[in-house]
């Protein structure tokens, strides 16, 4: 492997980490399978982008899109909690509707940032190549992400979060309001999600209408790959595995790519990878079953 | 102390599954009273708990906790209140989260949750000096996940939860039943042990009619949603066991159908 595809693997893989890290806090911290996240995303591309080409500061695009994914988040945990509708519903709902909203800031389905001015020429102004300062930035949003998260989740409220997540009926007789910590969890999980689209916007020089198809999926796939590898025995060491896990599925994706698989069929490869994944505890439990019944069957075999 | 008056719950009502499970139910608690409430399967006694915590609302009548009526303030409000212990060890922990967060979350049961660190050195302490009142060495586990820990240990672990903030009320769901008899008794102990300490007012569902009688200080007995029977005083302390089955016949006019409560014996 050239070392292009390893830097490349950095690159996307600290940019959309902050991503994955959303859909570590929606998925997995508070149990919530958020179909948001595929709008939130452009949602961030496409309110940075908006930003820059209006000439304004980048750095305030990118906290524009912060507050707008949580205002996504908000929504989807209203239409929740308040409304009672299915997760996966509420989640598809705000979804849809942001397909229509990403295309009114956006303007037109697709937005260039050619030759204008971005957090990452700011960078490259310093004297690094492109693909340092990809690795720069992302890393710069990974350590503050991952610290902040760090510390939020050991607060009154994170806990009160992640409880929540794990057993909602309990948490509820300790006196907690469970709509209110799935909102804010729903809402600082899309935040994270916008801002990651905001600097994949950045780095790619456009932002598109469809950027964010399948990004839970994506982001599902390197929290797998992470806690497989990784491991989640304490929540720190759980958030590295998540930027781990974005980094691995990056390296996986560009080593396909190389082998030769079309880039139409990244979605679909996605999906298999993510399926297997879910899949594997069932899979193993049915060999081992089927394996155990071989060995009794055998051992009749031989007392017959 | 807790006074329920004339509370009816119906469930599904209008549809061809309605259930009456509280028929116009009244009970009143003084301070420091131990209630052990005792009946077949399906006689109410879980939902005499559920309307008290606001899991179930109510269709008619009032609940009053120290003379606030709070039968219509949602669960988490009323939460800051009470402390329960469900039947199943499972329920009343967060099995990913570790002994000293499980505690500290019960510790700050009825205040708001703020960014502020969750658990501080003093917290600690006071955890490290509650758990080695279980006597279970779980004072040295703090940072140990609670998934790991055993079902009674768990049990034991969300009675200390449902005190550490002392509650007005505590409310026991049948939370030895589950558990092997061995360790059912030493939680039933810890429970006597920890009432006594904090002198806190109790409604415990059981079905042990031994131990119905001998813990508390007052016995009721449900049936069809209604309160059959209710013991106190020198009467409680004459009766036996085989008296409350003989009682139970008497007031629902039917034989005890219940294997538990006779296999309780």
């Amino acid at each position: 492997m050239t070392i292009a595809v390893w830097s490349g693997a950095l690159e996307q893989g600290l940019l959309w980490a902050v991503m994955v890290l959303g859909v570590y806090l929606t998925f997995r911290v508070l149990d919530f399978p958020d179909l948001t996240i595929d709008g939130g995303f452009t949602l961030g591309a496409a309110v940075v982008t908006r930003f820059i080409i209006e000439g304004l500061n980048p750095l305030w695009g990118m906290i524009a899109a912060m507050f707008c994914g949580a205002a996504a988040g908000l929504v989807t945990g209203f239409l929740h909690t308040r409304l009672k509708i299915a997760p996966l519903l509420a989640g598809i709902l705000t979804m849809i509707a942001l397909y229509s909203i990403n295309l009114r800031v956006m303007g037109s389905a697709n937005l260039s940032l050619l030759r204008m001015e971005t957090a990452l020429t700011w960078i490259m102004n310093l004297g690094f190549n492109k693909a340092c300062s990809a690795i720069i930035l992302g890393a710069i949003a990974v350590i503050i992400v991952v610290i902040i998260l760090y510390l939020f989740l050991n607060t009154e409220m994170g806990m009160a979060i992640r409880a929540t997540g794990d057993n909602e009926q309990m948490i509820r007789t300790l006196g907690v309001n469970t709509d209110t910590m799935k909102i804010v969890g729903l809402s600082m999980g899309n935040a994270l999600v916008a801002l990651s689209g905001s600097m994949v916007a950045q780095y790619q020089g456009f932002a598109d209408v469809g950027m964010g198809i399948g990004m839970i999926i994506m982001g599902l796939a390197a929290v797998i790959i992470g806690e497989a590898l990784v491991g989640a025995k304490s929540l720190l060491r759980a958030l590295i595995a998540v930027v781990i896990g974005s980094i691995i599925y990056r390296l996986v994706i560009s080593v396909v790519l190389q082998i030769g698989l079309p880039t139409t069929d990244l979605k679909l490869f996605t999906a298999v990878i993510v399926t297997v994944a879910l899949a594997f505890p069932v899979i193993k439990d049915s060999f081992r079953t089927k394996q155990m019944m071989r060995r009794v069957g055998n051992v009749e075999d031989t007392k017959g | 102390m807790l006074k329920i008056l004339r509370v009816s719950k119906i469930f599904n009502p209008g549809s061809i599954n309605e259930k009456v499970a509280l028929q116009n139910i009244s009970l009143h608690l003084q301070p420091g009273d131990v209630v052990n409430i005792i009946g077949s399967n399906g006689a109410g006694k879980t939902t005499v708990l559920n309307v008290v915590t606001g899991a179930c609302p109510v269709n008619a009548g009032a609940i009053l906790l120290k003379g606030q009526a709070i039968q219509s303030l949602p669960e988490h409000i009323r939460a800051a209140k009470m402390g329960r212990v469900f039947q199943d060890p499972l329920m009343g922990t967060a099995a990913t989260m570790t002994i000293e967060e499980n505690l500290a979350l019960a510790l700050r049961r009825g205040s708001r949750r703020r960014i502020r660190w969750g658990i501080t050195t003093k917290d600690r302490a006071l955890f490290r000096e509650r758990l080695s009142l279980l006597g279970l060495e779980l004072e040295n586990r703090l940072k140990d996940k609670v998934g790991l820990l055993s079902g009674g240990q768990r049990q034991a672990l969300t009675l200390l939860m449902a005190t550490i903030a002392t509650p007005q009320l505590l409310l026991l769901d049948e939370h030895t039943a589950a558990l092997d008899p061995k360790t059912g008794e030493k939680v039933l102990k810890l429970t006597a042990k920890i009432i006594k300490a904090f002198q806190l007012t109790t409604l415990m569902v059981t079905h042990n009619l031994e131990q119905a009688l001998q813990f508390g200080n007052r016995t009721v007995m449900m049936h069809e949603g209604r309160i059959i029977l209710d013991l106190k005083g020198e009467r409680r302390q004459r009766t036996s066991v085989k008296e409350l089955l003989a009682l139970f016949q008497q007031a629902s006019g039917k034989t005890m159908d219940c294997d538990r409560l006779l296999l309780a014996k």
